[in-house]
């Protein structure tokens, strides 16, 4: 196919053309890059997993979740006085204000995940409605919480609706080592880092903890785990309530690496992307999710430093996407929560 | 009864427990230290660019405002029926609103000092949101079309949507003045109602390569565009005119926000100079994200970044921009700044006074009394007059005759104007 198109008339165009020397030039930061977003993908991924773990149910709100979460981040900073020029605070400060801008952004995150579960999740299950029913108040509340931002936005003091919030430089990023002549800077190391260990404290959570076990019970069996003492309900709760914080402490890095990408429906694209990378590493698998964020992060920067058009990164990603799924349909680590047993 | 609460082993975990919040209080210490080394880095952190184009250019403060430039005003004694109706079509909201609204203040402006001296000719005003975005604007185009008593279009200010719309206006035969649309191949479609008011993408892109090559003494620029058709055609017509002092291209979308894949391209091919073709919505985050990871060149943007908006939305980075424009700078004619500021509360921005000038040519063909769409078309087409920005006279495909670029930099915190480039 590709053959095809590459000797038809579009080559004389450059309408598609494979600029490999641009990726061996660029191939470690572009790597680094990809990493740091894959890291963010993975911690938004997370919240899908687990909620499919215990459901088998696709939260596309997941997405406002984060993108709650990203505005109690940019509000607690630019009420501490960060703008678009960077701050003229001391590390410690800095570093206390970007803390606290997390922890805000994890619990509003969290809540908004709540929000959804008890409006749009559990008066469903209470009635017995069927998975399709899942899915539609999924999208509605998807869109209900968008437009509701889109709304008050204006309102209560930003910008009106359409326009992205007001671009938050934390601080000036710098170079920390060098990797074969590419510059790796410490945005980077803080946010894959950061990713990293929240993933292996979440994996520990659920692996060992007498919650996390409850988690798996309720995945593996939710009748069984009901009737062996499990309060299902709670179990839920926390599920959710997990997946949020991730996304929160997901939208403090996020907005670290796009300043100004805080917009109503900034979270849909993500949420797509992160829910591909949950299904690229194995839904359901809470390494997985990690796994397959850090893989569709760099794939994607490939693939745009490859083709020469930012256009291009989702295509080739998602086409990525495909293959995988054709070769092996469960992800790449394919095992279902209630089945990852420590 | 909860099967996991027998004893021994909800000691076990218990201490499981407290593993895994000891993990979470690890990655917290981790989070702190990463940031603490980092934050120390800041005084030793090298640069990557080689800084060329540190060339400064003056500002100029003042310009002459036209002797014979037809005012809105008229004589007064403009006579026209209480429907007669312009309009603008064109963002009143969307991401690069701003342009927009420069753009109907100055309508808005010359309406009112039209309306105000002539007592018998009261013109109404109308607008139409397209939010500037070509799949949205074929609406509010055919709406405004098929109001009658509208004689007359300012608009559109962008390429994109005027390129949608164009043959919706060719068929109803209703003229209108685009303001701020630069494209090249806009005049080439065969419409005979389109008239661009102001120099286009032709004389741009040359008039950037030369200001970029010449005045600021680029040996390296890197390109990139947007994918817009402003942003495509004026980036064809740059890199052209570039020649070998181009070093790169790449090309980013409308809506994007992270440009971390091509920073790293331009990181690596070190210019001293960045031209990126489209709008400051883009244009803003790209060049913040740009200096906060290291250049040190120029950033060059065209028209659709000239905006105060950019420097809003960039902060400090923005003090390495520079922009090119086919517009002159309103703020600088005294009266204009002072009766558009009255109105606006606000200086005039980015093609307010084209808006204020492609209105006046409409009144005035209204007070002569075209006061139907043909008779109004034909009244535009052998128009042959000063406005305040600039000589209005069109071809037969409605590109004006003989207009100029104009260069301006960021200077403390605000756009400033360095005069005419690329001659």
């Amino acid at each position: 196919m590709l053959e095809l198109v590459l000797s038809g008339p579009f080559l004389d165009n450059s309408w598609i053309n494979f600029d490999v020397n641009a990726l061996v030039q660029n191939f470690w930061s572009a790597t680094f890059d990809g990493l740091t977003f894959g890291a963010v993908y993975g911690l938004i991924a997370v919240g899908y997993t687990l909620v499919y773990g215990v459901l088998s149910l696709i939260n596309f709100a997941h997405s406002e979740v984060f993108i709650v979460g990203a505005y109690g981040v940019v509000i607690t900073l630019t009420s501490l006085g960060f703008g678009p020029s960077a701050p003229t605070l001391g590390p410690l400060a800095i570093i206390g204000d970007l803390l606290l801008a997390m922890v805000v952004g994890m619990i509003e995150a969290a809540l908004t995940a709540l929000f959804i579960e008890r409006v749009a999740y559990r008066p469903l299950r209470k009635r017995n409605a069927p998975r399709l029913a899942f899915l539609i108040t999924a999208i509605g509340m998807s869109f209900a919480i968008q437009y509701t931002i889109f709304l008050l936005q204006g309102p209560l003091g930003g910008p009106s609706g359409a326009n992205a919030m007001p671009s938050i430089t934390m601080f000036v990023q710098h170079p920390v080592f060098d990797v074969f002549g590419t510059l790796i800077y410490d945005v980077q190391l803080i946010i894959i880092a950061a990713a990293v260990i929240l993933m292996v404290a979440t994996d520990l959570f659920i692996r060992r903890g007498r919650t996390g076990r409850g988690i798996r019970a309720v995945a593996q069996d939710p009748d069984t785990a009901t009737l062996m003492g499990v309060n299902k309900e709670r179990i839920i709760m926390i599920t959710f309530v997990l997946g949020g914080l991730l996304a929160g402490a997901a939208a403090l890095f996020y907005v670290m690496l796009v300043p100004s990408g805080v917009i109503y429906n900034g979270g849909f694209i993500l949420g797509v992307k992160a829910f591909a990378a949950a299904v690229l590493g194995g839904i359901g698998n809470v390494r997985g999710a990690l796994l397959g964020g850090l893989l569709l992060g760099v794939i994607a920067n490939y693939g745009q430093i490859l083709l020469g058009d930012a256009q291009w990164a989702d295509v080739v990603s998602f086409v990525v996407l495909v293959l995988v799924l054709l070769i092996r349909p469960e992800g790449i680590l394919g095992q279902t929560l209630g089945r990852s047993r420590a | 009864m909860n099967p996991f609460a027998g004893g021994k082993k909800s000691e076990g975990n218990h201490m499981i427990r407290k593993k895994a919040l000891a993990g979470v209080a690890t990655a917290a210490a981790a989070l702190v230290l990463l940031a603490g080394c980092a934050n120390q880095t800041g005084t030793t952190g090298g640069s990557t660019s080689t800084g060329g184009g540190k060339v400064n250019i003056p500002a100029v403060t003042s310009v002459e405002t036209p002797k014979d430039a037809v005012l809105p005003a008229g004589d007064g004694k403009g006579k026209c029926p209480s429907t007669t109706t312009i309009a603008y079509i064109g963002a009143e909201t969307g991401p690069n609103a701003q342009l927009g609204i420069n753009i109907f203040n100055g309508i808005q402006l010359a309406v009112n000092q039209h309306n105000q001296a002539n007592p018998d000719c009261q013109v109404q005003f109308k607008k139409f949101d397209t939010e500037g975005d070509p799949n949205k604007a074929t609406g509010p185009v055919t709406q405004a079309v098929n109001e009658a008593d509208i004689v007359g279009v300012v608009g559109l200010p962008f390429s994109g949507e005027s390129k949608a719309t164009g043959n919706i206006f060719e068929q109803q035969g209703l003229v209108h003045i685009t303001p701020s649309a630069t494209n090249p191949g806009l005049t080439k479609n065969g419409w005979t109602t389109f008239y661009r008011g102001l120099g286009n993408d032709a004389q741009q892109g040359p008039a950037a390569a030369k200001f970029l090559t010449d005045t600021l003494k680029a040996k390296k620029v890197y390109l990139v565009q947007d994918d817009s058709d402003y942003g495509i055609g004026l980036a064809g017509t740059t890199s052209a005119a570039l020649g070998s002092a181009l070093v790169g291209t790449d090309k980013v979308t409308t809506g994007q926000k992270d440009f971390s894949a091509t920073i790293s391209k331009i990181l690596n091919a070190k210019p001293d100079a960045v031209y990126y073709s489209g709008y400051y919505a883009e244009g803003a985050p790209f060049d913040q994200q740009l200096v906060n990871k290291g250049y040190t060149g120029v950033f060059v943007g065209p028209d659709g970044v000239k905006d105060d908006q950019f420097i809003k939305l960039a902060g400090d980075a923005s003090k390495n921009a520079y922009f090119t424009c086919p517009c002159i700078p309103g703020e600088l004619l005294t009266d204009f700044e002072k009766q558009y500021k009255s109105l606006a509360s606000a200086d005039p921005g980015t093609y307010s006074i084209e808006g204020y000038d492609a209105a006046t040519v409409l009144l005035s063909g209204i007070d002569a009394g075209k006061q139907t769409r043909a008779d109004l078309l034909s009244w535009v087409k052998s128009y042959d007059k000063d406005g305040l920005s600039k000589h209005y006279k069109w071809d037969s495909t409605g590109e004006l005759q003989a207009p100029a670029v104009y260069g301006y930099k960021v200077q403390d915190g605000k756009i400033a104007y360095i005069g005419p480039i690329g001659q």
